[in-house]
């Protein structure tokens, strides 16, 4: 553990930052997005919220270059962004790994991609599987693995190849209390060493309050409401009054 | 009793001993599951043997027929001859290079066509137009198109193989998830990286389908051109032993094409498992 904070404190990198203008998506006459502004400040972390159906999602893939608006622009450290990049790493609320790969062999993948030579991969690998509690589990497969441990494998996939931004798209949606609760805190200590940008989708507004420096409510295909959370970010901060005022200003955006 | 079964010619489990295998074999299940595909086999021969040997003609009529043991001297004769296993090499490299050339070229039609618009529109119509014709139905193309028999053969061959394997790659490419695809290009995988990575090993259990299927009809193909117009190879003696009255020699050809064909599609069958392994098992599923 101790290494892996090493590491990862060595490996942190400065976060991008993320601007939306005017950003349109979506079919001819029905669009998702609809004139969106957005500005995400670097190392911050944006919880997006929102009804199902209201362009979370999209806004999501298109940060992450999957997706070309229809119009509008999207930058990244106020440059155009031109498709996806490992400077941008996805997360999917499921089913992400690559089935015929072990739990090794999906994380190191990033890094093979960048042509890391297969010496350099083995050490990061191995202590981003150890920080998320997956060690002794390299060789399995991801059909092996229970549901929250294959997120633990897509964050460390996420985080090996030292992103400037992570974007997450309810990742924690399909998992159990307990194990959701275990994620927020794996992803709230991790959060502590990497200066990444994070852009995490959710419908939970809980979920948002607790991992966000700021909540976006998404609505009408625009940023319809930002809130800064108060700090310091603590379970206890759940009963804060403050937070509960803004639990209810976020439910009532949402509604 | 167990005795005198495992004693049975089982060829049904001998096609593939392998370490899974053996480590099965220490299970009683798997041993009467062995000795019900033995049985099988012993029962399809002695009901042969019965209906022959009596000389049983009701509308169907079996007195011609030479019976399975007649079949099986005959057999044990022509395992004896160099003629027997020559013939066997040559219908084996027929098909080695016919489905070996069909299982490349149809997997890189299907990725292909499945992947881009411009290789759907160019090869589609011709493939479309082809795939319908009956591979054997080529054999008068194959001659004038090939200066010797044998080059025919294995194009014969080949088109059988083709269009199974193209079409299922091309159903499998289709249905990869596209949220593997996106994952790899946010690693900053490029065109190249995410066929690798992605299409190919993705569509991998589509493919051994076709694969499947492609090996199957190739046999059917190669032994009905090697009759039409080949020179040695199991389909060429078989049909040659019917022209000389030889009965049970061509039920030799028949038990052989048999045999071989089921021993490749095992083949194929085996390997497929063995690169499909990460695909989510069903307990209990009949393997």
């Amino acid at each position: 553990m101790s290494t892996a904070t090493a590491t990862a404190a060595a490996t942190a990198t400065t976060g991008l930052r993320l601007t939306a203008r005017g950003l349109a998506l979506g079919h001819a006459g029905h669009p998702v997005l609809d004139g969106l502004d957005l500005d995400v400040a670097p190392g911050e972390v944006l919880t997006v919220v929102g009804a199902s159906g209201c362009g979370k999602s999209t806004l999501l893939r298109a940060l992450a270059g999957l997706l070309a608006p229809t119009a509008g622009e999207l930058l990244a450290d106020g440059e155009p962004l031109a498709g996806p990049h490992a400077d941008r790493a996805l997360v999917f609320q499921e089913d992400g790994l690559l089935p015929w790969r072990s739990v090794r062999r999906n994380v190191e993948l990033p890094l093979a991609i960048r042509r890391v030579p297969r010496a350099e991969r083995a050490r990061p690998v191995a202590e981003w599987l150890a920080l998320v509690g997956l060690d002794g589990h390299q060789d399995r497969l991801p059909r092996q693995l229970s549901g929250g441990q294959r997120q633990r494998v897509q964050l460390a996939r996420a985080l090996v190849g030292s992103p400037r931004a992570v974007l997450m798209d309810e990742p924690f949606g399909a998992l159990d209390a307990q194990n959701r609760a275990a994620m927020q805190q794996l992803l709230l200590t991790v959060r502590e060493r990497l200066r990444c940008t994070v852009v995490f989708v959710t419908h939970d507004v809980d979920e948002a309050l607790l991992l966000g420096d700021r909540v976006a409510v998404l609505g009408g295909g625009k940023v319809a409401a930002l809130h800064d959370v108060p700090r310091p970010r603590e379970a206890a901060a759940r009963t804060d009054p403050a937070v509960l005022r803004l639990r209810e200003a976020v439910l009532a955006g949402l509604s | 009793m167990t005795a005198a079964l495992r004693q049975a010619p089982a060829p049904a489990g001998a096609a593939g001993p392998g370490r899974r295998d053996r480590a099965a074999a220490r299970r009683p299940a798997a041993w009467r599951r062995r000795t019900l595909r033995a049985l099988s086999l012993l029962a399809f021969a002695g009901l042969w043997q019965l209906l022959t040997a009596a000389k049983v003609q009701f509308w169907v009529r079996f007195d011609h027929l030479p019976t399975a043991v007649q079949v099986w001297q005959a057999f044990g004769r022509q395992l004896a001859t160099d003629q027997y296993w020559q013939d066997l090499a040559d219908s084996l490299r027929r098909i080695g290079s016919g489905f070996l050339l069909a299982a490349v070229l149809g997997v890189a039609a299907g990725v292909a066509t499945a992947r881009s618009r411009w290789a759907s529109d160019l090869l589609g119509p011709v493939l479309e137009v082809i795939r319908p014709v009956p591979a054997i139905a080529l054999v008068p193309v194959a001659i004038m198109l090939f200066p010797d028999n044998e080059q025919g053969i294995v194009f014969i061959t080949f088109a059988a193989a083709f269009f199974p394997v193209t079409v299922s790659t091309r159903h499998a490419v289709r249905a990869v998830p596209p949220l593997w695809e996106e994952a790899v290009r946010t690693m900053g995988g490029g065109r190249w990286r995410v066929l690798w990575s992605v299409v190919l090993p993705g569509a991998l259990p589509g493919v051994v389908g076709g694969l499947s299927v492609g090996i199957g009809v190739s046999w059917i193909c190669v032994i009905s051109a090697e009759m039409v117009s080949g020179q040695f190879g199991v389909g060429y003696r078989t049909w040659q032993s019917y022209t000389v009255l030889d009965y049970p020699g061509v039920f030799v050809g028949m038990a052989t094409i048999g045999l071989l064909g089921w021993l490749t599609s095992g083949a194929v069958e085996l390997l497929g498992r063995r690169v499909t392994r990460w695909l989510p098992t069903r307990p209990g599923s009949a393997r």
